[in-house]
């Protein structure tokens, strides 16, 4: 049986530079008196040698070596009736040979594991499966048949396995491969090379199809491995840091006598490579020289992985683990990605020092990786559904659909967001809804596009209204969730910019805040302080949710699905509420019309509100641990809630409620249309539906019902009767939102135009008028103050109609 | 010498600790303890538990503990059986950044009255690696006779920094440029996850200096040049960090730690609430000293009893609680309107110093900013966390200097830096950066910011100085400040005084939150623009602290009188104050 060590004894792998010397392969040959180093768990001894693994029915197909997994085709099976384990001796290794032989050290029997995996493979079914993997392939037919033809055509010889599967079709296959991956998955191998050849005996593969299982639920977070896993199969996720340069590795060496040129080969063992100290043919000691340009050797990469901010408790610095790659699993990470990684855990101690006799008593820890998994690859380019499930426990799910079931989850959702700040009851629910989001709808196949599933928000209002706190709640509650200021914020940082890599001089593209919150919150502070131009990026993100790039050769569209959170303040330091919300804040109308609640945060100023307010803030400030420790468990809760929420529950619209939200729009295009005025657009068609979709996902409803457009209309009209009330007439006027302007203000400027130009008609002909004297005849006529703006506008219509010019401070008639 | 009385009363108090003794005097494999503060945290590593050796003469198998000890004895055999690994968790801890010399001298005085010399003084001679030759000879010919108290105490104070300059090719990652002292690798055995990043602890462990480690590591750098790039997972940087010789890193292996609440050694050790009599005997002379600090202030303010009050009320501020992301209890200062003189805010911060056990200066010239590493950032390639002056043990008293501010621009660091410095002061927080993602710490340091005009960075409380001193006699009257003998039992009345204040328990009685209630409602029905829940927010936080600076544990209605009217008088000035200078928000 092999140690499962894989690291190689320090100065045993060739050099390619310099020629091999007798010195260097004194330097580099196994020394038996040596302390052996192999793994802490010592359940081997050395192995005998075992040639001629199986290869019936594989017709040569050259077996490629598996480093991943050590050296694995020596491992010996015992019997168990004979006692002691005799490791010599030519071990039976055909796989039907006995059905009480196991790999010593283990409970595998070959044979038993092999029929076992090959019923797997030829019985599985998952009808459920949705993995995009599994994409064009018969769910009713045995899944992994399919992609052994699917080898047979492409001719990639790899086998991915999800564990998950074995598991749910073999508990006891699935426990042994936990266990004992490192003999388990060989016999794997050899059981689907034959199963593959039996069946498509005319195929040509490079070298033998390779089992790599994925998806091992032994462990997911890297804080949790511990010295028991090593040498079992694990799945860990997590960040990958750093990547180190293409090693190579010596697999075979090659040694040839200098005397008679005999050559001969010579497997690595455990990292040694033993030299053969007599040739065979000529009988000469000390005569074998290695070459080094035909040993075989194998690729070989060092990556750092850390563990994922989200998985992190607070006030710890994240661990990091070391993990080798082989072969074709080189350079498939890059720094930066996330990834899930299935491998071996092993543990090898310090190498010890000849000259000393005591030895550092500390291992080193790596993972031999088996198979990658990247999980932000598809957020960039589509959906990606498990990569977002979080796993729950039987019990969280319960308590949450208990949670789910009460019929004021809503209110007890919404107060449970931000307790620190006080009321707003209407914005923190606004936000709630925000943070679960609509129904994501696909319609780019009738041309459209996908529809915005996210909600955003915008709160304005007077400075010192807890409206960053708000901002940092969110931030700190969505697990990808970004904070930005709009004063230090640039078009670039928002966006994506290229930069190049120090150490390799490529060019990378860094994704800034918004790319970053793909699937999240980005919650921008001092929005109208931004700059026009970083503004007008948020345009597509806000609408089409994808960002577009053209830079330094790379030009790209990113996904951007994200909601966001921003706040801005008044012009004038304070809200004036003669004006209207756009001319309070600045921002162009453009923009706002893509925000689909726009929350007013003012002082209420009455004095039942402050004593409230009062209240909350003195018990703020003298709130026992009790209340506090309660509180926090609140939190965890509804960050799990709102998670479940967005994985599992996809609501659709019943019929009551399509007919609800027709009724609804067309109510609101009623309410203004007596008065000439518009007061909904499809946009805000297109809000209630999302807000409707989220509550019904607040409720873990499928289906969106009527009370939940109900709430959305009420909502809606609650946070439109803040920021798109006229200030002049009092009613609520969407096209303040949408043109800029409200219907009264253009009415309004119509009336001025035509006065002015029964006025200029009424003087007759006079081709030339001075500017301030027309501005006073026509205050002396107006009955309504006529201020210098209204003016200006009113002659820039008459212009418009070329009906007059303005050069100056004389205005000429045309024609 | 310690009676036995002691070692009952106070088992661990004869420890000698790593902070005062220099590590050339302490016994490999012996108890000792450290105050310090977690910098970083290494990842777990897995060693063995147990283990068992062959004697190569005898064949003879001895089983033997792996626990607290960083090299195996001769001849292990790896193919036993019996082999149990087991895990175990690396912090770096660094001395209490900020310690004010104050601290060290009378925790070490401490100690050197009781610490036995035969246990601890005795030169052992395989400490003295390589690394520290020279410039230790006259201290090894007479450590065995110097357990006197005064000549001792000067030569451990001053050992560390000669051990320091061997050091300087390996950067030990203070928080704080110019800081001294031992750093270490602190072994962790049980419970690691309950310590987080920044706790100030006193551990209680084994210390391991043995040579070996230096040898394995020495014997790695000899042979790197043939070591195999696989062998290397470790790069060269890394392996520097992660073993680094045991005669400058020691490593402790821990028994036992106690996180510390404060670092103020004329404090009793055991908790407040379990030691009553220190307690009301402080209590009871509270306000009197609250009065004499109070005029000493006023007297280093150039006279300005108000800000001296405030001064108080920032000084004793303590993030006692966070409700979701609002850190509760701070009250950063911005004493604006500070003459530029005579070096003026230097001086302040001197007896800023001499107050509080731990204290920071950061001059935020221009230079500085652009220059300076605030924030602790993660470096991948050496594998630890850079550490940066704001990783800060909890009440740090950090004194920003405005007034070395001068017209220029702030690049990209600057810009960052002064963005943490926001951070901070609004949410306690710093966002350390870990390349690909920030990492937010929350933290409890009290900033003070020294300004002419009103700070460009956020405050909880800005106050202008007024000062009684005219500008002709500024110049004598501040160089007199610092003549001002202060008695050092004067001082430590003050230094104890502003501790215990911090620490004290606070409650607000429902009658008074009734009455408090009424005055906003009262207040905001004349002029709703005089008082916003902000202004509230701030009322209730100096009252909290007036309460506990005059030693109550409650709110009483005088307090909350008192904190309305320093409130009012402060914002009349600060109204007078925009009356004159235009350019005023």
């Amino acid at each position: 049986m092999s140690s499962p060590t894989s690291t190689p004894g320090g100065r045993k792998r060739g050099r390619n530079a310099n020629p091999s010397t007798r010195k260097f392969i004194c330097f580099s040959v196994f020394l038996p008196n040596e302390v052996d180093m192999s793994s802490p768990l010592m359940y081997g001894t050395p192995s005998s040698r075992v040639e001629g693994t199986p290869r019936s029915g594989v017709r040569g197909t050259p077996a490629r070596q598996r480093p991943d997994l050590g050296s694995v085709r020596k491992a010996p099976q015992v019997d168990l009736q004979s006692e002691p384990p005799s490791a010599d001796g030519a071990v039976a290794s055909e796989p039907n040979a006995g059905q009480k032989l196991v790999i010593w050290g283990t409970d595998v029997n070959v044979g038993t594991c092999k029929e076992k995996f090959q019923r797997f493979l030829q019985r599985f079914i998952d009808p459920t499966s949705n993995e995009d993997e599994n994409a064009g392939l018969d769910l009713n037919e045995p899944l992994y048949m399919q992609k052994l033809e699917e080898i047979s055509v492409v001719g990639d010889p790899v086998l991915n396995v999800n564990c998950r599967h074995i598991q749910s079709f073999d508990a006891e296959l699935y426990r042994q491969l936990i266990s004992y991956p490192q003999e388990v998955i060989p016999t794997f191998d050899m059981a689907v090379n034959e199963l593959f050849f039996e069946r498509f005996p005319d195929s040509i593969l490079e070298y033998q199809i390779q089992v790599r299982p994925y998806n091992a639920l032994k462990t997911r977070n890297m804080r949790s491995l511990n010295p028991e896993d090593i040498d079992q199969l694990i799945t860990i996720s997590g960040m990958v840091i750093r990547t180190s340069q293409l090693i190579p590795e010596m697999q075979e060496a090659f040694f040839q006598c200098q005397v008679c040129a005999f050559s001969t080969r010579v497997e690595v063992d455990r990292g040694r490579i033993a030299e053969p100290a007599v040739c065979r043919n000529c009988n000469t000691t000390h005569s074998l020289a290695l070459v080094h340009n035909r040993s075989a050797f194998s690729d070989k990469q060092m990556i750092k992985i850390q563990e994922s901010p989200e998985d992190m408790p607070a006030g710890q610095t994240p661990h990091t683990t070391i993990v080798y790659a082989h072969n074709d699993l080189v350079d498939k990470v890059q720094p930066g990605d996330r990834v899930n990684i299935t491998g071996i855990y092993r543990a090898v101690p310090m190498r010890v020092n000849p000259r000393q006799s005591n030895v550092k008593s500390v291992y080193k820890t790596h993972i031999d990786a088996i198979h990658f998994r990247k999980t932000d690859e598809r957020r960039l380019h589509g959906l990606d559904e498990e990569a977002e499930q979080k796993l729950f426990t039987e019990d969280r799910v319960q308590t949450l659909k208990e949670l789910a079931a009460k019929p004021d989850v809503y209110e007890r959702l919404s107060s449970a967001l931000a307790p620190s700040i006080y009321e707003h009851e209407d914005i923190k629910k606004g936000i709630l809804l925000q943070l679960f989001g609509g129904t994501r709808k696909d319609f780019s196949q009738t041309g459209r596009g996908s529809f915005r599933a996210e909600v955003n928000i915008l709160l304005c209002g007077d400075p010192g209204t807890s409206k960053s706190q708000l901002l940092q709640y969110v931030y700190n509650l969505v697990p990808r969730g970004q904070y930005t200021s709009g004063k230090g914020s640039s078009a670039v940082g928002l966006t994506a910019y290229v930069m190049k890599d120090p150490e390799t001089r490529q060019l990378v593209l860094q994704t800034g805040a918004l790319v970053l919150s793909d699937n999240g919150i980005c919650c921008i502070d001092e929005f109208d302080k931004m700059s026009d131009n970083t503004r007008s990026v948020l345009h597509e993100v806000m609408e089409q949710q994808t960002l577009s790039i053209a830079k330094a050769g790379i030009i790209c569209q990113l996904n951007a699905r994200t909601a966001v959170l921003a706040a801005a303040n008044p012009v004038e330091s304070q809200w004036n509420p003669k004006k209207t919300t756009i001319e309070n804040i600045q921002l162009p109308h453009t923009l706002l019309s893509r925000f689909d609640l726009i929350f007013l945060m003012l002082d209420p100023q009455d004095e039942a509100y402050d004593r409230r307010l009062a209240h909350h803030l003195v018990s703020l400030y003298y709130q026992s641990e009790e209340q506090m420790e309660e509180e926090f468990l609140d939190m965890a809760v509804l960050r799990d809630y709102i998670a479940y929420a967005r994985t599992y529950i996809n609501p659709r619209l019943s019929e009551e409620a399509s007919q609800a939200l027709i009724e609804a729009y067309v109510d609101m295009r009623k309410i203004g249309s007596g008065r000439g005025m518009v007061s909904a657009y499809p946009r805000q068609l297109e809000s209630l539906i999302r807000l409707a979709e989220a509550h019904a996902k607040v409720r873990f409803s499928e289906k969106v019902e009527t009370i939940d457009v109900e709430e959305a209309k009420r909502l809606h009209r609650e946070a439109l009767k803040q920021s798109a009330t006229d200030p002049r007439t009092g009613f609520v006027d969407i096209s303040i939102l949408t043109t800029g302007m409200s219907a009264t203000a253009r009415k309004r400027k119509e009336e001025v135009a035509q006065a002015l130009k029964k006025l200029i008609q009424a003087k007759g002909k006079t081709p030339a008028m001075k500017y301030q004297q027309l501005l006073e005849d026509l205050r002396g006529q107006s009955e309504t103050a006529i201020t210098k703006e209204l003016f200006d506008e009113a002659l820039r219509a008459l212009a418009d109609e070329d009906y007059l010019t303005v050069t100056g401070k004389t205005v000429r008639l045309l024609a | 010498m310690p009676s036995t009385h002691d070692w009952i009363n106070n088992p661990l108090g004869v420890v000698p600790s790593l902070n005062d003794v220099p590590l050339h005097y302490l016994k490999p494999n012996s108890l000792v303890k450290f105050r310090c503060l977690i910098q970083d945290m290494f990842d777990p590593e897995f060693y063995m538990g147990v283990y068992e050796t062959v004697d190569p003469s005898t064949k003879a198998k001895v089983l033997r503990c792996g626990k607290y000890k960083d090299v195996t004895e001769c001849g292990v055999d790896f193919n036993s059986r019996n082999t149990v690994t087991a895990e175990r968790q690396t912090f770096y801890c660094v001395p209490i950044p900020g310690e004010n010399p104050w601290v060290k001298d009378i925790s070490s005085s401490c100690h050197s009255s009781r610490v036995v010399p035969s246990t601890s003084y005795v030169p052992s001679r395989q400490k003295r690696s390589y690394e520290e030759d020279d410039d230790m000879d006259d201290m090894d010919t007479h450590p065995t006779e110097q357990h006197g108290n005064g000549d001792c105490k000067r030569l451990e104070t001053e050992a560390p920094s000669s051990q320091m300059t061997p050091a300087s090719h390996l950067d030990l990652n203070f928080p704080l440029p110019g800081e001294k002292g031992p750093s270490c690798l602190v072994k962790v055995y049980e419970d690691w996850d309950s310590f987080k990043l920044n706790d100030t602890l006193e551990v209680y462990g084994i210390l391991s200096v043995s040579p070996a480690l230096s040898a394995l590591a020495d014997e790695k750098d000899a042979s790197s040049s043939l070591l195999d790039p696989a062998e290397c997972m470790e790069t060269a940087e890394e392996q520097r960090v992660h073993s680094p010789p045991a005669s400058l890193v020691p490593r402790l292996h821990m028994l036992y730690a106690k996180t510390l609440p404060h670092n103020n050694p004329l404090l009793p050790s055991a908790p407040l609430e379990d030691n009553s009599a220190f307690l009301s005997s402080t209590l009871s002379e509270m306000a009197s000293v609250r009065a004499e600090l109070l005029t000493y202030l006023t007297h280093v303010l150039l006279g300005d009893a108000l800000a001296a009050e405030y001064l108080i009320l920032h000084l004793i501020s303590n993030v006692y609680t966070r409700r979701d992301v609002l850190p509760l209890g701070k009250f950063t200062l911005n004493l604006s309107g500070c003459p530029t003189v005579a070096s003026y805010t230097e001086r302040f911060y001197q007896i800023i110093q001499q107050l509080v056990p731990c204290s920071y200066y950061l001059g935020m010239s221009l230079q500085n900013m652009n220059q300076m590493r605030l924030v602790p950032k993660k470096d991948y390639v050496a594998n630890r966390l850079v550490s940066g002056a704001l990783q800060l043990a909890r009440n740090t008293s950090l004194f920003l200097d405005e007034t070395q501010l001068e017209q220029g621009q702030l690049d990209t660091t600057g810009v960052r830096n002064v963005t943490a410095l926001g951070n901070l002061i609004s949410w306690q927080k710093v966002d350390y950066d870990f390349n690909y993602h920030q990492m937010e710490f929350p933290c409890n340091i009290n900033v003070l910011i020294a300004s002419e005009g009103r700070s460009l960075l956020p405050s909880d409380c800005q106050i202008h100085l007024q000062p009684q001193v005219g500008p002709a006699t500024m110049e004598e009257y501040l160089s007199s400040i610092h003549m001002h003998p202060q008695a050092s039992s004067q001082l430590n009345k003050l230094r104890i005084y502003l501790s215990v204040a911090r620490l004290l328990d606070y409650s607000i009685s429902d009658e008074m939150t009734k009455s408090v209630e009424d005055d906003f409602v009262d207040m905001r029905k004349d002029d709703p623009q005089s008082i916003s829940a902000e202004d509230l927010h701030r009322m209730l936080v100096v009252a909290r602290l007036l309460s506990l600076s005059l030693g109550q544990t409650s709110l009483s209605r005088d307090s909350w009188l008192r904190a309305k009217h320093i409130e009012a008088l402060r914002r009349s000035r600060m109204e007078q104050h925009k009356c004159v200078n235009g350019n005023e928000p």
